[in-house]
């Protein structure tokens, strides 16, 4: 057995709840690639864009030889004004790592520069957790055996009234992969929501149409990340057996379609420790790169997520991106990219977002719950008796916005609610 | 030696004695105070969007008395949305003082003239003092003049580069075929250039990030005070002339002339 195959395996889990049906399917998508579709084929009812963003992005990622940086390229990469994207292969390397404090000297300058001492707050708010991918290291993933649950209005009210009681003016709302449970008409109204509640809202769905994310935008809804997990297609086939998720390139363009939407704003993300973590992060960040340089006009961020254990499985771990790897990144990311916002989440620990955001972080959350509907209990410690859905993954970090507020001024620095108007 | 103590700014109608305006980019209430209390601020850029909170520190309640507020419009894309903005300030009683700025550009944070000079004319129209933030472009300057704005506010270097006066001759073009006052904005990142920008005759000069980061922020709160004071009164001391005189050769060349 090959080394890939050996790390797929680890992230599969039986459910001993499946029909007989159901346990066979699973199985067949996970041992034979041939009942899987064809992931770089479009689906019925995807919008096909005509975009060349994604053939700068890759090209400049496969010819991406790492080994092949010395650190004559680093020190170069270092000493120049406008970093360019070779630099940033070399800031990237493992050559680099020696380095790790100057690039974070720079990092910090840069930051400060563009984004001077201001460090934003958000939090997530999951509102259904119903998912129709089969995604094998995801704890929402369609054959996993979790609490499913779906939010009514009633109970969405009831969370936000809840978050924005704490202070918080920033939300991101969430939900699994399900157009049937949860539909864009139903995200929609929950947009409406959290316009009364919030200052800022943000989506993190499933990959739609641009009409649909013209629609969302205009129910309230500004910004959309979407994680492309891996652009390592190969990868992706295995990571990604069943459903819409499925179709690679439908999901790489969605940033585009989200700005030809309207959106003001996009976030990009690999899910770092899937594939190469190195090839991937330049990926995102020439994603983000490329896309900026066709439409100037909008704001863009990155997220660095890494691997963490979910439901019916704690081995799941972030591999070989350790957090010094992860703060590489993160430093290059930043001297690339002096612009982007960086955002950082508490699948990390305590004491990497707290050094991370003095050197290259613009955004963290706090008060987060990765579950459905248990924001009462999670924040007041009151047990509403009401029906929770279960947890996308095991966060770290755990702080409550008003720790986090405190411990962000205690460090020099200045948290920020809200830098945003809706116009 | 002339007394500068009438040495007035006057806005839209409006007298100051500060030539130090406060921006608005990097935001802390220290800074706040600093810049009141060590650099003599008298007027202070704050972006609507950042005011738009419900936080307990709204930056609105930290603003000292007999300092006037300048709403910004940061985060309008289009003349349309830099309008609205304007609008919602006067509402949130931020006065009729406006700062235009519409930047389509996320990387740079360029202002886009020819929007800024749309939304002037809008804005003019309906009572506000207007001061727009532009690229120094002599043509857009007289467009902004046209179009009612109160002063004309063109960017030194790009927005946090602390690059100093990058586009120092086209602002000299400015300060001299422009009848407005001329607010150098963006891009002083010491007070030697604030001074400079002063000597050059700007009327006076926006500065944030070389605030927000300094280590000392009172000590440099009271450098860029005395830096352009200094260049402002070297300005008025006739300093071009100065200069010219001291050049001139002790022969004079025409002396053949007769």
């Amino acid at each position: 057995m090959d080394d890939s195959k050996k790390s797929e395996n680890t992230y599969i889990i039986e459910n001993r709840h499946l029909s007989e049906q159901a346990a066979k399917r699973k199985h067949a998508l996970e041992t034979d690639p041939s009942v899987r579709t064809n992931h770089m084929e479009y689906m019925k009812g995807m919008e096909i864009i005509n975009s060349d963003v994604c053939k700068k992005v890759m090209s400049e990622v496969e010819g991406y030889d790492y080994g092949s940086y010395t650190a004559k390229d680093v020190i170069s990469a270092l000493e120049h004004e406008k970093c360019t994207i070779e630099d940033f292969k070399a800031l990237l390397s493992p050559a680099a790592e020696p380095f790790l404090e100057q690039m974070a000297q720079k990092a910090r300058l840069e930051t400060r520069k563009h984004f001077g001492n201001s460090v934003y707050l958000f939090t997530p708010l999951y509102i259904a957790n119903y998912c129709e991918n089969y995604c094998v290291y995801c704890g929402f993933n369609c054959y996993n055996d979790i609490r499913r649950m779906k939010l009514s209005m009633e109970q969405i009210e009831k969370e936000m009234e809840v978050i924005a009681k704490s202070g918080m003016e920033e939300i991101l709302i969430l939900t699994g992969e399900s157009r049937a449970k949860s539909d864009v008409k139903y995200i929609g109204e929950a947009c409406k929501l959290a316009r009364k509640y919030f200052r800022m809202v943000g989506l993190e769905i499933y990959p739609v149409n641009t009409d649909e994310y013209r629609y969302l935008h205009e129910c309230g809804a500004d910004y959309v990340t979407v994680f492309q997990e891996t652009y390592d297609t190969v990868k992706y086939e295995q990571l990604h057996l069943a459903g819409h998720k499925r179709v690679w390139p439908y999901r790489f363009d969605s940033q585009e379609r989200a700005l030809m939407g309207g959106m003001r704003g996009v976030a990009f993300s690999a899910l770092l420790g899937l594939s190469d973590f190195r090839k991937d992060a330049l990926a995102s960040a020439l994603h983000l790169y490329f896309l900026q340089r066709k439409y100037p006009h909008a704001e863009m961020s990155l997220s660095c997520p890494r691997l963490r254990p979910i439901i019916n499985n704690d081995k799941i771990n972030p591999l070989d991106v350790h957090e010094k790897q992860l703060c590489q990144v993160l430093c290059a990311y930043r001297i690339f990219l002096p612009f982007a916002g960086i955002t950082v989440s508490s699948r990390e620990s305590k004491s990497f977002r707290d050094g991370i955001v003095k050197i290259a972080a613009t955004k963290v959350s706090a008060g987060v719950s990765t579950g459905i509907g248990d924001h009462e209990s999670k924040y007041t410690g009151k047990d509403s008796g009401a029906e929770e859905g279960d947890e996308q993954f095991e966060i770290n970090d755990s702080r409550s916005l008003e720790t986090m507020y405190r411990d962000i001024e205690n460090q020099g620095l200045q948290p920020v609610m809200n830098d945003y108007l809706y116009v | 030696m002339e007394n500068t103590n009438n040495d007035k700014l006057i806005i839209g109608g409006h007298e100051f004695d500060s030539r130090f305006i406060l921006g608005s980019g990097k935001y802390s209430l220290n800074l706040i105070e600093a810049a009141v209390k060590y650099a003599g601020a008298q007027i202070i850029t704050l972006a609507v969007r950042r005011a738009n909170t419900k936080e307990k520190e709204n930056i609105l309640d930290f603003i000292p008395k007999g300092v006037t507020l300048l709403p910004n419009t940061s985060g309008a894309r289009t003349a349309e949305e830099a309008v609205r903005i304007a609008r919602l300030a006067r509402e949130l009683g931020c006065g009729d003082f406006v700062k235009i700025e519409i930047m389509r550009d996320s990387k740079y944070l360029l202002p886009d003239n020819n929007e800024t000079i749309k939304a002037t004319e809008i804005l003019a129209k309906e009572g506000f003092v207007v001061m727009p933030y532009m690229f120094p472009d002599i043509y857009a300057a007289r467009a902004l003049v046209n179009a009612g704005a109160a002063a004309v506010m063109p960017l030194a270097a790009p927005i946090g580069s602390n690059k100093g006066l990058a586009a120092r001759e086209f602002i000299q073009i400015l300060i001299d075929e422009t009848d407005l006052p001329i607010i150098v904005d963006a891009g002083i990142g010491r007070p030697s250039q604030a001074c400079e920008a002063m000597e050059m005759g700007a009327a006076a000069v926006m500065a944030n990030t070389a605030l927000a980061t300094a280590g000392d922020l009172p000590l440099m709160a009271d450098a860029f005070k005395n830096a352009v004071e200094a260049g402002r009164k070297a300005y008025l001391s006739g300093l071009g002339r100065v200069l010219y005189r001291g050049a001139s050769a002790s022969d004079p060349l025409t002396g053949f002339l007769r």
